[in-house]
């Protein structure tokens, strides 16, 4: 084992697992250092999940080895459980249970005494403001509800590692911010967190590392402003309808920062990322209408994962396919500039 | 030591919850009491007429006690397969928890169920005019000997639950087998009628033993006319009814731990 070991809340190295004949795992590696949240970015299928799996002692892998909260998985995995708190992406809550009864049981299975859970039942769900709903049995709570329940129930043990699996899928935009902040507030008491997400957005606000995920794979790392820069901020989207005027919209959105436009010439739709989001937006309709150059669908959104994939390997997202080699060449330019000329000018529309 | 005290504290736990689960589905109830009392009132006047009247009716009994607990197996194979299903058996596993604990849990509320069930059946059987012709003290080693078989059961129930890719799986594998296995047996009518290799697996069928030494016990003499086997088993049932349910405990624990430990749903 490596120096940083010691330092890491969750170290893993050369993970694998293969669930027949597909490879859910091909050698994964992470470190996350202790009292920092590290984000698991990737899309469905990628192997998010297994590794969550086997860090929480649920599943063994084929081969590799991992610690967490400084017991190796595999030789001492009630150790493991005994510092680790588990959110899944399926709530699990007992439907037939209270919200309070929910987190008595979690509280006694992790070996506390009668008097010291019904306390800290009580604490947790007046942290995760549960205490209206507390005697109501959580199979008729909202989709929400029941994810701050199984998040309450990973805290029972104040555990030094946290591990939460997509914690804000299916959410609703509210649901999703109560748990953003019970992450944050988390961190601020020098938890470990290790979640998986979706969401480029998601990762972004909550992680201090990014690990981004494909094909069983951790493709790239960095901390989150490392991966913003190499996707960019928001990305302004829009659709030049007339095809005789792509060449210019193109050269107008080149020249608005250093990113390079992608161009689809079936549709006319193009998306660039930017550097100042609105402002650049404002600077790209006035220099198209300067150019008389008709467009709609004008968009600014936040990058997608989709983006993120492919300004970090030149190619969507690719999990539901059948593994292939590790790609490990260089970025290929999206789409080809186009050389710039002239045409007819139409009139600017909105 | 430390670890057994652990195990046995955490599967009440867990057993309490399974309770308070079954309490709060009321349905699942209805469905446990009504069962023997259907089985006692078919069988009793259903077969009963053909097979010797009264005296067969009292003779069931022992049969059907057998039968309701082995059927109770269903309830722990779905229950496990249920809460794979919702995601609490991970939960359960991502806890400090001794392996053991969260399928014995389940294997002693269904214990508890067992008790229910043959109460109910008790009931019902003194209704169509079964009674206990021994002590109590037999009547009531009788009962354990049955609530032993339940418990046996129940691990076999749960070995199926947990082997289970789904809900729906669990629900038919875990009702299929019990049909040859109570049905093959000396539960409900005579072996020396049925057809040699089939008469054979009849007389040394657990579920015989049991049903025979709940009839030994309870002083249960099988009607006139029917007429009983004199094999091994038969005439050794207490004996060989606590021996096969000991190694069917034993060996089904094992394969029920073995697969909750290795659950692998990718």
């Amino acid at each position: 084992m490596t120096d940083h070991v010691s330092s890491s809340a969750i170290s893993a190295r050369g993970l694998t697992r293969r669930f027949g004949s597909r490879q859910a795992l091909a050698g994964v590696d992470l470190s996350v250092p202790a009292g920092t949240v590290m984000g698991l970015l990737g899309p469905n299928g990628a192997g998010k999940s297994t590794v969550v799996r086997v860090l929480s002692t649920l599943l063994l892998p084929d081969s590799g080895t991992a610690r967490v909260a400084g017991h190796d998985v595999l030789r001492a995995p009630e150790a493991v459980r005994g510092r680790i708190g588990l959110s899944g992406q399926y709530a699990a809550v007992d439907p037939k249970l209270t919200a309070r009864e929910n987190l008595y049981l979690v509280a006694r299975l992790y070996g506390m005494r009668r008097r010291q859970s019904r306390r800290r039942a009580d604490e947790l769900l007046e942290r995760f403001a549960l205490g209206d709903v507390a005697d109501q049995l959580s199979g008729a709570f909202s989709g929400g509800t029941r994810r701050r329940l199984d998040l309450a129930g990973a805290l029972v043990a104040r555990p030094p590692v946290v591990v939460l699996d997509e914690p804000t899928t299916g959410l609703d935009p509210r649901g999703r911010a109560d748990t953003w902040r019970s992450v944050r507030e988390l961190v601020d008491g020098g938890t470990t967190v290790l979640l998986t997400t979706q969401y480029l957005e998601e990762a972004d606000h909550l992680a201090d590392s990014i690990a981004v995920i494909d094909r069983g794979r951790v493709i790239a790392r960095g901390t989150a402003a490392q991966l913003k820069a190499a996707v960019g901020g928001e990305r302004l989207s829009l659709t030049v309808p007339d095809p005789g005027h792509h060449a210019l919209a193109w050269t107008v959105l080149a020249s608005l920062g250093p990113h390079v436009p992608e161009h689809d010439p079936r549709t006319g739709h193009f998306s660039v990322a930017t550097e100042l989001g609105a402002h650049t937006l404002e600077q790209a309709l006035a220099e198209l209408r300067w150019a008389r150059i008709r467009v709609h669908d004008v968009t600014l959104a936040p990058p997608t994962l989709d983006d993120a994939f492919l300004a970090l390997t030149g190619r969507p997202p690719t999990a539901e396919r059948p593994p292939a080699p590790p790609d490990d060449a260089p970025p290929d330019t999206p789409t080809a500039p186009l050389p710039p000329h002239r045409e007819e000018a139409g009139t600017w529309q909105r | 030591m430390a670890a057994m005290t652990r195990a046995g504290r955490d599967a009440s736990l867990i057993a309490w919850r399974n309770l308070l689960n079954l309490r709060r589905t009321p349905g699942s109830i209805i469905a446990a009491l009504v069962q023997p009392l259907m089985f006692v009132l078919l069988l009793s006047y259903v077969f009963g007429g053909s097979l010797g009247g009264d005296g067969y009716r009292t003779y069931l009994m022992g049969g059907i006690f057998a039968q309701a607990v082995t059927f109770n197996a269903a309830f722990t194979a779905l229950g496990l397969a249920n809460d794979m299903d919702r995601g609490l058996v991970d939960r359960f596993r991502s806890l400090p928890t001794p392996r053991l604990s969260v399928v014995l849990g389940r294997t002693l509320s269904d214990l508890a169920m067992s008790a229910v069930t043959l109460t109910v059946t008790a009931l019902c059987g003194v209704l169509v005019g079964w009674r206990v012709e021994t002590s109590p003290a037999d009547a009531a080693l009788a009962f354990l000997v049955i609530l032993f078989f339940a418990f046996a059961m129940s691990w076999v129930g749960a070995t199926i639950g947990l082997t289970s890719r789904s809900v729906e799986v669990a629900q038919s594998a875990g009702l299929i087998w019990l049909f040859p296995v109570t049905f093959v047996s000396s539960a409900f009518v005579s072996t020396t009628d049925m057809p040699g290799p089939l008469r054979h697996v009849a007389e040394w069928n657990p579920v015989s033993a049991t049903a025979t030494a709940a009839r030994d016990l309870f002083g249960n003499e099988p009607p006139p006319g029917l007429e009983t086997a004199a094999s091994w088993p038969v005439r050794n049932a207490l004996p060989y009814a606590l021996v096969t349910t000991t190694v069917i405990t034993a060996l089904f624990m094992a394969l029920a731990i073995r697969r909750y430990r290795r659950i692998t749903r990718g």
